[in-house]
């Protein structure tokens, strides 16, 4: 097959940007399982349900989706305190987390879905917003806006959730939880606390993930499983915890699986994910970036 | 009890079930019996590995599916005999359990819970793109009305019906088997602190790999008559949501220790999913299960066998 230049050149800007939506919907399970080490394959769950109200919102008032994404966000922090309380009373403080924990957060996945499908049915559900339609042309380059808006706005959280991490106090509490808990105690921080925290923000990222989802492609209640061998493909391959390392991977993914899709059909980019988790977990299990 | 006599005896209650069966005179028994008994496998299945090593495989459907697409694909190649076509299920999807172990088992156990949802996702992609199995359309079995074996003539649903009995009593007197075998003990170990295991030399590696290779060689043995059960097969039925929460839900409920907690889950459930499918609708009971495994991993960590032990310990002597 002859490849021409500015196809693969497309592809491989396509690629970015998906790629940089990648980060949004990595970003939360990197911190709950790269930092915290919470194995949260509801994930993807929470952020079909943000893309649902985004859905509901904009549908019934007019409202952006993003906005109503930005203004979710407290209410996401608050599901995420609430279920990490759940988590931590019920299977970390005996620790059952492995077998039960994992469990729970594979029922919690399963009621989510069942109950979208049970109020929305299988239809596939979109959103409008002046944005969704036009695309910026530079040279033979297309960039979507569609795709370019969640891009730019998912790599500012990116970069403001990184800033928070090394700069404030509750950040480094974040980062130390995952390494000695006894040594917060002692600086007299609560490591629950703290975690509750953590696993709060990620929840909270999962409010604009979803947003952005329901921007850049129609979603209906199942398309959150396809996102968890790509979310979990992304987090390992960084590096578990690694910030640069989620940005690094998930951009990478975005160009494979865009390339994948360009020169060999849509239908095989969910294998890309699951081939690249692999060949990470067997060459390479630490990530490009691990500890 | 020793295995001989476990094992006759379940193959004694296995044969009243049917002649019950048998007398009840309407094939909607045999039909739903089908899927509960299907489900008594694929719980005990998921328990040998996930119950007693500690191990969670959330990819049960695709281990199913890989069964019942080698009988599709064999079906046309080169018709052969069910319980052939159930062996060959069983070896494909043992080894790739055995393989996908092989990659992942070695790291922490989140990582191989991770890659067997992974893994789902993609199998399902592959059967989509591929044609000859049907790919997206799905794939038609026609089966004959009747079986005929020495002149005499069985409804051919029955004859499912049996098989699916015979792997059952294989599988509940295989997982007993362990559950008392220096390999259970293994298992145990490995379940309770993995470090330790190894440090005392248990090979945990090569427990963890046999696991695998027989919970998933299990799991593909049901699924090989499924083709034949359902006479259409497609990949979003094959893949089913439902085998992975039900190959979950019914051991956690049930209690994950001991062979007799799937067994117990899966009757129940899986009765009260039969009965929930025809008197409510099919999504209120998958809504069920969900609800039910999430209230029972939280309230009563070690399920129903769990619940009546602590009753038992409660009320005995000292």
């Amino acid at each position: 097959m002859a490849i021409s230049p500015e196809l693969l050149l497309n592809a491989i800007v396509a690629g970015l940007l998906l790629g940089g939506f990648y980060v949004a919907v990595t970003v939360g399970v990197s911190v709950s399982f790269g930092i915290l080490d919470i194995v949260n394959i509801a994930h993807p769950a929470f952020i079909i349900l943000g893309s649902y109200i985004a859905y509901i919102v904009n549908t019934r008032l007019g409202v952006d989706p993003i906005v109503v994404a930005f203004v979710m966000l407290p209410v996401f922090y608050a599901l995420g305190a609430a279920v990490y309380e759940v988590y931590y009373q019920s299977f970390e403080r005996r620790g059952q987390e492995a077998l039960r924990g994992l469990a729970f957060f594979f029922g919690l996945l399963f009621i989510t879905e069942v109950a979208l499908i049970l109020v929305f049915g299988v239809d596939y559900r979109y959103v409008q917003a002046g944005y969704i339609g036009p695309t910026w042309r530079i040279g033979f380059v297309d960039f979507p806006l569609r795709m370019l808006v969640p891009c730019v706005i998912s790599l500012l959280m990116m970069g403001a959730l990184q800033m928070f991490l090394s700069r404030s106090f509750t950040g480094r509490a974040i980062m130390a939880v995952a390494q000695d808990q006894q040594a917060l105690r002692l600086m007299a921080v609560n490591p629950i606390r703290i975690k509750r925290i953590a696993f709060a923000i990620s929840i909270a990222t999962a409010s604009l993930a979803g947003a952005f989802l329901i921007v850049i492609q129609p979603v209906e209640p199942s398309v959150g499983r396809e996102y968890i061998g790509r979310v979990f493909a992304i987090c390992v391959l960084g590096g578990l915890g690694s910030m640069p390392g989620t940005v690094i991977a998930a951009m990478l993914l975005g160009i494979v699986e865009s390339i994948t899709s360009t020169f060999y059909g849509p239908s095989w980019s969910p294998a890309v994910a699951f081939g690249l988790l692999l060949l990470t977990l067997a060459f390479r299990p630490a990530g490009l970036l691990g500890r | 009890m020793r295995l001989s006599t476990f094992v006759l005896i379940a193959i004694a209650v296995a044969a009243v079930v049917f002649g019950v069966s048998r007398g009840i005179q309407n094939d909607y028994v045999f039909f739903a019996g089908y899927v509960v008994l299907n489900y008594i496998v694929l719980a005990t299945a998921w328990n040998i590995l996930g119950g007693y090593c500690g191990y969670v495989n959330f990819g049960s459907a695709a281990f199913f599916a890989l069964g019942a697409y080698s009988t599709v694909a064999l079906h046309k190649l080169w018709p052969m005999p069910i319980p052939m076509l159930i062996l060959i299920g069983g070896i494909v999807s043992g080894i790739v359990g055995l393989g996908m172990g092989y990659l992942t088992l070695r790291l922490r156990g989140a990582f191989f819970a991770i890659a067997t949802l992974a893994m789902a996702v993609v199998l399902q992609t592959l059967i989509i793109n591929w044609d000859y199995v049907g790919g997206s359309r799905g794939a038609y079995i026609i089966r004959p009305q009747n079986l005929e074996i020495a002149g005499f003539q069985l409804p051919y649903v029955q004859y499912l019906f049996a098989l699916m009995l015979a792997l059952t009593v294989a599988a509940v007197a295989v997982a007993r088997a362990i559950e008392r075998s220096s390999l259970g003990y293994g298992f145990a170990t490995i379940r309770d602190d993995e470090l330790a295991a190894e440090a005392c030399g248990v090979p945990t590696l090569k427990l963890k790999l046999i696991a695998t290779a027989l919970s998933g060689a299990f799991m593909g043995m049901s699924g090989a008559p499924f083709p034949y059960y359902i006479g259409y097969l497609e990949p979003s039925s094959a893949f089913g949501l439902q085998y992975a929460v039900n190959s979950i839900a019914m051991p956690m409920i049930g209690g994950t220790t001991s062979w007799i907690g799937p067994l117990i889950g899966a009757v129940l459930l899986g009765s009260l999913q039969q009965i929930a499918t025809v008197t409510i609708s099919s999504a209120v009971n998958l809504l069920i299960v969900g609800v039910l495994l999430v209230a029972f991993v939280i309230i009563a960590p070690n399920g129903i066998v769990g619940l009546v032990q602590e009753r038992r310990r409660a009320r005995g002597p000292r």
